[in-house]
C-alpha cells in the first residue's frame, strides 16, 4: 500500500513540480528588450540551429555593449524546438509565455508553420534565417513571418537555369522524401516541365538512412539521364555521389542549399570534385560577413555553421527595426521591417510585402580542388 | 557489505566497463579534419563510476530478491491495492481535481499546453492499454490511427471546412475502420507477428501519407488547421490553448469512466480471457474473431480522437509526427505505467511527458538518463509503476482468499 | 540493356539481403534462446561500426598498410561489439529473465536509447566519413556495372559467415546446446547445460555478426553516424520475422527476399515506397505463413 501511495504521491508532486518551474519565469521585467530565438539545439538537426543562437548572441553583445536599443539592453531567450511541428507548437507557447517582442527563427519549415500561428494570434514576428518552404510568405497566410534567405521556388529556377545553360537534355530528379528536398525537388521538376526544354526521365524519392543506394543509383543510370537534380541534404547526397562515382558513371550532380556545406565535401571527399550545388549569393567579400565570421571564430575557436550569416543578418534587421520603430509593438516592427534598408553581412537588405527578403538571392557553385567557387 | 570479496567485484566491474568504453568516451576521431583527441580523463571517471554503482547495483538488486520474497509471504495472491489506499483515495482524488481545473489559470501557457500533451497521451495510453493491457495483443502501429484522426480533421477542415466538433466523431470513426481493416489479415497472428505486422501497416500509412502528394500533401503537411471553438466564435489563443486543455481533461474523464466500464462488462472479461488462453476461451464460448476486432477498433477509436485533438492543437501537421518511435512511446506509456491498469497508465504517461520536460535543466543529457531510467524501471518494477490487480472474490473466511 | 538491369538490381538486392542477414542472424538466434526481441541489436552493430571507424581513425594516423588496419579494425569492431552484447544482456535482460516479455522489451528500446545518446555525446551527431577498408579488385573490372568490388566482398564475407555460423551451430558441442535450449530451457538445464553460458554466447556470436555487417556497409556507403542502427535494426528485424523468428535458415532466407524485393521494387517501380514494399510483403507472407517462412509451427497448448 505503501508503495502505491507513494507513486500517487510522486504523480501529484510531479504534476505541481511541473506546473510550477515550467511557469516561474514567465514574467519580464520590462526593462530588458527579450528577443527568443528558436530552432533544433539538440538531436540530429542540431547543427543546422546552433549556428542561428551564436548568431544572435554576437549582434546581442555587440548591441548591448555599445549600450543597448535606445538604453534598453537585449535579452535572448532560447528554446529548442528539435524541428518537430509538435515540439515548436510548445515552444511557441513558451516564448509567448516569457514575453518575448520577436522571434529569430525558427530552422526548419514544418516546424515554423506550426508556431507561425501561436505568433500571428500574440501578435509577435519571427525572422526566419533558413524556413524555404515558399507558402510561408507566398500564401499570404503568415503575415508576421519574415525570412533572410530566399525561397525554394527561387531557388529551383535558378537550378533549372543553369542545367539549361549546361545544355542538359534528360535530367533525373531525385528528393529525399522531406519536407525541404521534396519541396525544392517538386518545383524543380514543375519548371522542367512547363518549360519543355528538357526532359524529367526520372522522378524518384530516396530514403535516408536506407543500407545502399546501388538500386537506385541504377535506375539513374539506365533512364538515361545526363544530369541529377538532387533535393535533399548533404548525408544522402554524398552517399549517392560516392557510390555513382564507384560505378564510373559519369553524370552531372546538381543539388541545393542543404549540400551546399563545407561538411559536404569533406564527408565525400575526392568524389565532391565537380559536384554543383545552388547557395545564397557569395557574402565572403562583405566587410560585415567577414567581421561576423571573425567575431565567431574568436569567440567559438571555429568557423560558423549552416545559416550563421543569415540569422545575424536576421538579428541584425530585427535590431534595426526596433530601433527605427523606436517601439516593440506589432505593427510598428512589421512596418519598420518593410520599409527600411538595414545593412547586413547579406548586403543591404529590406523585405517586400509578403516577408521575403529584398535584395537576397541565389548563385550556382562548384566543387573545384576540395572548394565551393561561386561560378559567374 | 564491504567485503574483500564486494570489492574485489566492483573492481572487476570497473576494469570491465574501463575496457568497454576506452574507444568510444577516450579517443574522438575526426575523419573530417584528420584529427585525435585523447581524452584520459573520461576513462578515470568511467573506472571510478563504473565501481561505486556496481555496489549499488549489487544491492539493489539484492533487495529485490529480498523483497519479493518478503511481499510474497506476507500478501499472499490478492491483497487489493484499492482496498488499502482507499482512505487516501479520497482527498488525493480532490487535491488533484482541485489542481486541474485551476491549473491553467496561475500558471502559463507553456504548462497548460504540455500538460494538454500529457493528457493526450494518458488517452492514447488507455487506449493502447485496451488492446495491449487487456487484450494481449502486441501492438506496435498505433501511431497510424492517430495519424488517421489528425489527419481527418486536417483534410476535411481544409477542404470542407468542418469543424472541429464534426471532425470528432469523425476521426474516431474512420480510425475504428482502419482498426477494422487492419485487425482482419492479422485475426491468426500471435505475440512477435502480430507485433511486427502492425508496425508494417503503422510504417505503410506513413509512407502513404508522406509519398501521396495529392492526397496528403507530402512532407510540407496541412497548415492553418483550426483550433476548436464554441458557435463559430473565435477565441484568442491563451483562451484556445485553456479551451484545447479542458477538451482534453474533458475527454480524459470520458476515456476513463468508459475504460473502466467496458474492463468489467461482457467484452472486457472476453477481452482477459482471450489474453490468458485463446483456444480455452474459444471453447468457453467466445468468439475470438469478433472478440479481436473489436479490441482493435475500440483502441483505434480513442486515437482517433487523440488525432482530431492533436491536429487542433499543433495547427499544423505532417507525417514526421507519426513514426514508429510514436508507436514505441505509447507502447513504452502502457508498460511502464502497468498493463492493463487504468490507474497506472495515467501515471505512465504524466512521468513520460513531463519528466523530458523537467529534464530539459540537463538538456543534452535528457534522453541518455532516460533510456537508463527505462531500463531500471522495467528492472525493478517489471510490472510497471502501478500493478493491475485482478478483481477478486473473496471468501469471508480467514484463508488467503484465492 | 534489360538484361543488365535485372542482373544489377538483383546484385543490389544481394547486397542489401547480405547484409540485413548478418543483423537479422543475431535478432533471431538471441529469440531462439530466451525469447526476446533485442530492440538494441542494431546498436551493436552501429557500434562495432564506430568502433572500427576509431580504429582505423588512429591506425591510418601512424600511416599503417590498409589491409593490416582493416584486419585489425575489424576484429576490434568484433570484440567490442560482443563485449557490448554480453554487457547489454547482463545488464538489462538477465535481471528481467523471468519477467513478463514486455517488461524486457520496454528494458531493451531503453538500452537503445541510451546506446545511441551515449555515442551521440561521446562522440559526435555528424555524419563521419568512414575510411574505405574494403580493398579493390582488378578482375571485376569487366563487371563493374553490375557487382561492384564492395557489393562482391560483402557477398562473399557473407557467404563464408553463414556457412561458418551453420557448421558451428550443427556440429560443436556449444552449438548443440544452443539448439537444446531453444528447444526447451528448462530440459537443457536438466541435461547439464549451462544456460547462462549458452545465453552469452549466442549474444557474443550474434553482435560479432552484426559487427561485420557494420563494418562492411559503412565501408561501402562511406559514411555513418550515431543514428545507422535504428534502421538497418528494424529492417533486420522484419527480416528474421519474415523468415520465422528462431530459425537460423530463416533469417538468411528473409534477408535475401526483402533485400531483393526492396530492389525490384525501386528499380521496376519507385522508389518513393521502398519501405512499403518490404512491409506489403512482410504482410502478405505472414497471412499465409503465419509463422514466417521458415519457422516452426508451434503446436497450442491448451
Amino acid at each position: 500500500m505503501k508503495r502505491t501511495s507513494k507513486l500517487f504521491a510522486i504523480a501529484v508532486t510531479l504534476f505541481v513540480a511541473a506546473a510550477f518551474t515550467l511557469s516561474a519565469n514567465g514574467q519580464g521585467d520590462g526593462e530588458t528588450i527579450k528577443i527568443g530565438v528558436a530552432g533544433p539545439h539538440s538531436g540530429d538537426l542540431a547543427s543546422y540551429g546552433i549556428p542561428t543562437v551564436k548568431a544572435a548572441e554576437l549582434v546581442a553583445e555587440k548591441v548591448n555593449a555599445a549600450g543597448g536599443i535606445d538604453g534598453r539592453m537585449i535579452e535572448l531567450v532560447i528554446e529548442d524546438d528539435v524541428c518537430k511541428p509538435e515540439v515548436a507548437a510548445n515552444t511557441a507557447a513558451k516564448l509567448v509565455g516569457d514575453g518575448v517582442v520577436a522571434v529569430i527563427g525558427h530552422i526548419c519549415s514544418g516546424a515554423t508553420k506550426s508556431a507561425m500561428g501561436t505568433y500571428l494570434d500574440s501578435e509577435l514576428l519571427a525572422i526566419s534565417p533558413s524556413a524555404t518552404n515558399p507558402p510561408l510568405t507566398q500564401s499570404g497566410d503568415y503575415p508576421n513571418f519574415f525570412r533572410t534567405i530566399a525561397p525554394d521556388d527561387a531557388q529551383a529556377a535558378v537550378e533549372v537555369a543553369f542545367a539549361y545553360k549546361m545544355g542538359y537534355k534528360k535530367i533525373a530528379v531525385l528528393h529525399d522524401k522531406g519536407d525541404y528536398g521534396k519541396g525544392f525537388a517538386e518545383f524543380c521538376k514543375a519548371i522542367l516541365e512547363a518549360d519543355g526544354k528538357a526532359e524529367v526521365v526520372l522522378y524518384e524519392g530516396i530514403t535516408p538512412g536506407a543500407v545502399d543506394y546501388t538500386a537506385v543509383i541504377n535506375k539513374i543510370a539506365s533512364s538515361g539521364a545526363e544530369a541529377v537534380i538532387f533535393g535533399g541534404y548533404h548525408p544522402e547526397a554524398s552517399k549517392l555521389i560516392t557510390q555513382m562515382k564507384k560505378k564510373d558513371m559519369d553524370i552531372a550532380f546538381l543539388s541545393d542549399d542543404g549540400v551546399k556545406d563545407d561538411t559536404f565535401i569533406k564527408v565525400a571527399g575526392e568524389y565532391a570534385e565537380g559536384v554543383y550545388a545552388t547557395g545564397p549569393i557569395d557574402t565572403s567579400s562583405n566587410p560585415m560577413a567577414i567581421e561576423a565570421v571573425k567575431a565567431h571564430q574568436d569567440k567559438y575557436g571555429e568557423d560558423p555553421g549552416a545559416f550563421f550569416i543569415n540569422a545575424y543578418a536576421a538579428m541584425l534587421a530585427l535590431v534595426n527595426a526596433i530601433d527605427v520603430a523606436d517601439s516593440t509593438e506589432y505593427a510598428d516592427l512589421t512596418n519598420a521591417l518593410r520599409s527600411n534598408y538595414v545593412d547586413t553581412p547579406l548586403g543591404s537588405i529590406s523585405f517586400d510585402e509578403k516577408g521575403d527578403a529584398i535584395g537576397v538571392g541565389f548563385a550556382v557553385y562548384q566543387v573545384q580542388n576540395g572548394q565551393y567557387v561561386e561560378l559567374k | 557489505m564491504f567485503k574483500l570479496n564486494e570489492i574485489k567485484k566492483s573492481f572487476l566491474t570497473s576494469i570491465w566497463f574501463m575496457f568497454l568504453t576506452f574507444p568510444i568516451m577516450v579517443i574522438k576521431v575526426n575523419t573530417i579534419t584528420d584529427t585525435v583527441e585523447w581524452r584520459w580523463k573520461n576513462l578515470a571517471y568511467v573506472g571510478i563510476g563504473a565501481f561505486i554503482l556496481s555496489f549499488v547495483w549489487r544491492w539493489a538488486l539484492d533487495r529485490r530478491a529480498k523483497g519479493g520474497k518478503a511481499k510474497k509471504d506476507k500478501t499472499g495472491f490478492n491483497d487489493t491495492i484499492l482496498s488499502r489506499t482507499s482512505q487516501l483515495k479520497l482527498p488525493a482524488i480532490i487535491g488533484l481535481g482541485l489542481l486541474v481545473v485551476f491549473l491553467p489559470f496561475f500558471s502559463g501557457m507553456y504548462t497548460t499546453s504540455i500538460v494538454t500533451t500529457a493528457l493526450m497521451y494518458v488517452i492514447l495510453g488507455l487506449g493502447l492499454n485496451v488492446v495491449v493491457g487487456l487484450g494481449g495483443l502486441l501492438h506496435l502501429g498505433y501511431a497510424a490511427f492517430y495519424a488517421v484522426g489528425a489527419y481527418t480533421y486536417a483534410l476535411l477542415h481544409y477542404h470542407f471546412g468542418i469543424s472541429f466538433w464534426v471532425a470528432l466523431p469523425l476521426g474516431a470513426l474512420f480510425s475504428a475502420v482502419l482498426g477494422l481493416l487492419i485487425g482482419f489479415p492479422v485475426l491468426r497472428l500471435r505475440g512477435d507477428y502480430l507485433a511486427i505486422v502492425t508496425l508494417a501497416f503503422g510504417e505503410i500509412t506513413r509512407l502513404v501519407l508522406e509519398n501521396w502528394n495529392d492526397f496528403s500533401f507530402g512532407p510540407s503537411g496541412i497548415a492553418n488547421i483550426a483550433r476548436p471553438g464554441i458557435a463559430g466564435v473565435k477565441m484568442k489563443l491563451p483562451q484556445a490553448t485553456i479551451f484545447i486543455y479542458f477538451i482534453a481533461i474533458a475527454m480524459v474523464i470520458l476515456t476513463i469512466f468508459i475504460v473502466n466500464r467496458l474492463e468489467n462488462s461482457r467484452v472486457g472479461r472476453a477481452w482477459e480471457a482471450m489474453r490468458e488462453d485463446e483456444i480455452a476461451s474459444q471453447s468457453m464460448g467466445i468468439d475470438i474473431t469478433k472478440t479481436k476486432l473489436l479490441a482493435f477498433s475500440i483502441g483505434a477509436v480513442w486515437a482517433g480522437f487523440v488525432g482530431v485533438l492533436f491536429a487542433a492543437k499543433t495547427t499544423f501537421i505532417n507525417p514526421a509526427s507519426f513514426t514508429v518511435w510514436e508507436s514505441i512511446t505509447v507502447l513504452c506509456v502502457v508498460v511502464i505505467g502497468g498493463m492493463g491498469s487504468i490507474p497506472g497508465v495515467i501515471v505512465g504517461a504524466l512521468v513520460f511527458t513531463l519528466l523530458p520536460e523537467l529534464l530539459r535543466s540537463v538538456s543534452e543529457y535528457r534522453m541518455l538518463v532516460f533510456g537508463i531510467a527505462l531500463v531500471i524501471m522495467m528492472i525493478f518494477r517489471p510490472g510497471g509503476l502501478i500493478q493491475k490487480t485482478r478483481k477478486s472474490y473473496k471468501f469471508k473466511e480467514e484463508g488467503d482468499g484465492k | 540493356m534489360e538484361l543488365d538491369f535485372f542482373f544489377q538490381l538483383l546484385m543490389s538486392g544481394l547486397t542489401r539481403g547480405s547484409i540485413y542477414a548478418l543483423i537479422a542472424l543475431g535478432y533471431t538466434m538471441v529469440y531462439g534462446i530466451v525469447k526476446l526481441i533485442n530492440f538494441a541489436h542494431g546498436e551493436i552493430y552501429m557500434i562495432g561500426a564506430f568502433t572500427a571507424l576509431i580504429v582505423s581513425g588512429v591506425l591510418s594516423m601512424y600511416g599503417m598498410n590498409p589491409v593490416f588496419i582493416f584486419l585489425i579494425a575489424i576484429t576490434a569492431a568484433i570484440i567490442y561489439s560482443a563485449a557490448y552484447g554480453v554487457t547489454l544482456e547482463k545488464i538489462a535482460y538477465a535481471p528481467l529473465r523471468k519477467a513478463p516479455r514486455l517488461s524486457a522489451l520496454i528494458s531493451a528500446i531503453g538500452m537503445s536509447m541510451f546506446l545511441q545518446n551515449y555515442v551521440l555525446l561521446a562522440q559526435t551527431s555528424d555524419f563521419l566519413p568512414f575510411p574505405e577498408l574494403l580493398p579493390e579488385f582488378g578482375f571485376l573490372d569487366s563487371v563493374k556495372s553490375i557487382i561492384s568490388t564492395n557489393q562482391f566482398l560483402i557477398l562473399v564475407t557473407t557467404a563464408v559467415v553463414m556457412v561458418l555460423l551453420t557448421l558451428f551451430i550443427k556440429f560443436s558441442r556449444t552449438g548443440k546446446a544452443m539448439r537444446a535450449t531453444s528447444q526447451d530451457r528448462d530440459m537443457a538445464q536438466l541435461v547439464g547445460i549451462n544456460i547462462n553460458k549458452v545465453i552469452s554466447i549466442t549474444f557474443v556470436i550474434g553482435s560479432s555478426l552484426a559487427a561485420i555487417g557494420g563494418v562492411l556497409i559503412s565501408s561501402h556507403i562511406g559514411q555513418i553516424n550515431f543514428y545507422i542502427g535504428f534502421i538497418a535494426g528494424i529492417k533486420a528485424f522484419v527480416a528474421a520475422v519474415l523468415g520465422g523468428i528462431g530459425s537460423i535458415p530463416g533469417a538468411v532466407l528473409g534477408s535475401f527476399v526483402l533485400g531483393i524485393t526492396e530492389s525490384f521494387g525501386t528499380g521496376y517501380i519507385s522508389s518513393d515506397y521502398e519501405d512499403a514494399f518490404a512491409f506489403v510483403i512482410l504482410i502478405v507472407i505472414l497471412i499465409f505463413k503465419p509463422s514466417g517462412l521458415l519457422g516452426r509451427k508451434v503446436s497450442e497448448k491448451v
